[in-house]
């Protein structure tokens, strides 16, 4: 490599380092500050008693480094919002998922293969689902559900399940362009195959098209539950009473730091890194083979919900 | 000049003889978009209809209105107090796709040009962030910027609750979603013609200009059109991190649902934001299909 060349990749090299650090140590920060102590003045007036119990507006100064101690997690797991806003959450998000990726499946086996005419209206709608903002959804479906109710009395009054409702619109949007990506980039072929050899459409579907389409079923489902679990906004708007758990962590944020919400924070992070190894593994043991190049490009941005 | 119009046609017809005659093609049948289709309609569009529906009622009193034709909630967004909220939104998100480009590009090219075995590695650590939650991210970033933290104690920076933390949180939370289709945009070029081009006397700075950044602007211009408009749209970030000192349309949008109760005039803005973003909408759309087509 030319003198000049290597001296432009290691100044790339540079930069890259520090853009991978301006992303990773604030994660990196939250989650040793999970560990941190009371500050020393909040430790003298609490004298004697457990130092993780100090409430959160008495706590002093945790954004500079008091001392070790792993109490956090412990309080952070026993607190009386906390652990029933995660529970609530992440029920929400399984229903959602699930939900979210039948809907998609079905739109997305049908769409792949109609005539682009007609295909075009329901793309518009799908990809305006996609970039209205999501603070302008939230208010819409506050309104929405609060006239609704008052109209049809079917409706559900405020709550996980008006949560869930609005969420499953943009989720089924991400599975449905994830999984019609894949349908797309597998062809055809080997379903015709299966017809010319017999088998009718639905064992066709279930012995042909549903195994190989798996991984992107996958990946559109995880997606669907993070993006659920992880949703603010509009379950800010239309929760009615009921409280998810990045609802208790906003407020946490809003209002004063404590390294209990670090601590918290950081077990989800880890789970949630958890789940995407499990299933990178996953994906990749399952992977059929499709045409080269094609796939590994439109694969990556499709299974982030980028299209 | 007829002879030039038909000799594409007497060259296409021998590929379409030879081409394989199918059996059959394997459909789904189209009432299998009727579920989502209904879904949509019920809880997407049905929300819309009600927001443009609320947005020209008239307030009566505190939390009461009468559906009508009012526009009055327009005219008071045409009023310099929400034109400069406006202004200011569309500023900062312009300036968070800019410094995100800044920071982005150069990542994207350093990972198609340099990488070979640590390519996907890299790439993949650039997604995780993706991954975890919107709002952890927001508040480890604001555990960072925090008054009392070592970066305004000791480093002097404190730029906590001010328009430049919410700059610093815009970069930070869309960069992935910047970094991707350029990097797809990037992997698809050729190398080779860099080469060529330094082989016939182009600095690499020019042969940079005029080969890689041509190329791969319809991807930057789709990635910058992607973190853009939801930049535009945002609410937690000016919450969190300018602690209401700085806020975008979005908030002022929530405020009317959450504090002020002036549902009408919530629902204008909304409109007016979604008309704002259109445009910008369109270009993607546009750029977008032109990426793909180019791609292909």
């Amino acid at each position: 490599m030319p003198k000049r060349r290597l001296k432009a990749k290691h100044a790339f090299t540079g930069w890259a380092v520090v853009v991978y650090a301006f992303l990773f140590l604030p994660i990196l920060v939250m989650a040793v500050f999970a560990f941190n102590k009371p500050s020393p003045a909040a430790l003298a007036a609490h004298h004697g008693s457990n130092i993780c119990s100090i409430p959160p507006d008495q706590v002093g100064n945790i954004t500079v480094w008091n001392g070790f101690t792993s109490c956090w997690f412990s309080a952070g797991l026993h607190d009386p919002t906390f652990i029933p806003a995660i529970v609530t959450s992440l029920q929400i998000a399984a229903a959602a998922s699930i939900i979210a990726t039948v809907l998609g499946l079905c739109a997305a086996l049908a769409l792949a293969r109609m005539k682009p005419r007609l295909r075009a209206p329901f793309d518009a709608l799908v990809y305006l689902t996609l970039v209205v903002p999501e603070i302008v959804i939230a208010v819409a479906s506050l309104i929405f559900f609060v006239q609704a109710r008052n109209y049809i009395h079917a409706f559900p009054p405020l709550g996980k399940a008006t949560i869930l409702l609005g969420q499953v619109v943009f989720n089924a949007s991400v599975a449905m362009l994830i999984i019609r990506a894949r349908f797309v980039g597998m062809g055809d072929t080997l379903e015709e195959a299966a017809y010319d050899l017999g088998s009718g459409p639905l064992a066709t579907f279930r012995q042909v098209t549903l195994p190989r389409l798996m991984p992107a079923i996958v990946a559109a489902a995880l997606l669907s539950f993070t993006f659920s679990f992880d949703d603010y906004v509009l379950p800010a708007f239309t929760n009615g009473t009921t409280n998810t758990w990045p609802i208790v962590l906003y407020s946490a944020v809003r209002f004063g730091l404590t390294p209990a919400v670090n601590a918290l924070a950081t077990i989800m992070l880890g789970a949630t890194l958890l789940a995407v190894v499990v299933t990178a593994i996953v994906l990749r043991r399952g992977r059929v083979q499709v045409t080269p190049g094609q796939e590994t490009s439109r694969g990556l941005d499709a299974a982030l919900g980028l299209r | 000049m007829a002879v030039a119009e038909k000799t594409p046609e007497v060259a296409a017809a021998p590929a379409a003889a030879t081409r394989r005659k199918r059996s059959f093609r394997p459909r789904y049948p189209a009432w299998l978009t009727a579920p989502s289709l209904l879904y949509y309609v019920i809880f997407f569009l049905g929300p819309m209809a009600i927001l443009v529906a609320f947005s020209l009622a008239v307030q009566q009193g505190f939390g009461s209105l009468r559906y009508g034709f009012d526009t009055s909630q327009y005219h008071q967004i045409a009023t310099s107090l929400y034109l400069n909220i406006f202004e200011r939104t569309l500023v900062m998100a312009s300036v968070g796709t800019l410094l995100t480009i800044v920071v982005g590009y150069p990542i994207a090219y350093w990972m198609a040009r340099y990488l070979t075995t640590y390519k996907m590695l890299a790439l993949l650590l650039i997604v995780v962030p993706f991954w975890t939650s919107f709002l952890i991210r927001t508040y480890a970033l604001k555990i960072i910027l925090d008054p009392n933290g070592y970066l305004a104690r000791d480093v002097g920076v404190n730029i906590m609750y001010t328009k430049y933390a919410v700059g610093v949180g815009l970069v930070y939370n869309y960069l992935p979603l910047f970094i991707l289709p350029v990097f797809a945009s990037l992997e698809r070029m050729d190398w080779t013609l860099i080469e060529a081009a330094t082989d016939l006397g182009a600095r690499p700075f020019t042969a940079f200009r005029e080969i890689t950044l041509r190329l791969t602007l319809p991807g930057v211009v789709t990635g910058a059109l992607l973190v853009f408009i939801p930049m535009t749209g945002e609410y937690i970030i000016p919450n969190i991190l300018s602690g209401g000192n700085y806020e975008f349309v979005g908030n002022v949008i929530g405020d009317q649902f959450n504090q002020a109760q002036n549902q009408p005039f919530g629902s204008a803005l909304s409109i007016a934001l979604m008309a704002a973003l259109s445009v910008f909408v369109i270009a993607y759309i546009l750029f977008a299909t032109k990426e793909e087509q180019f791609g292909a």
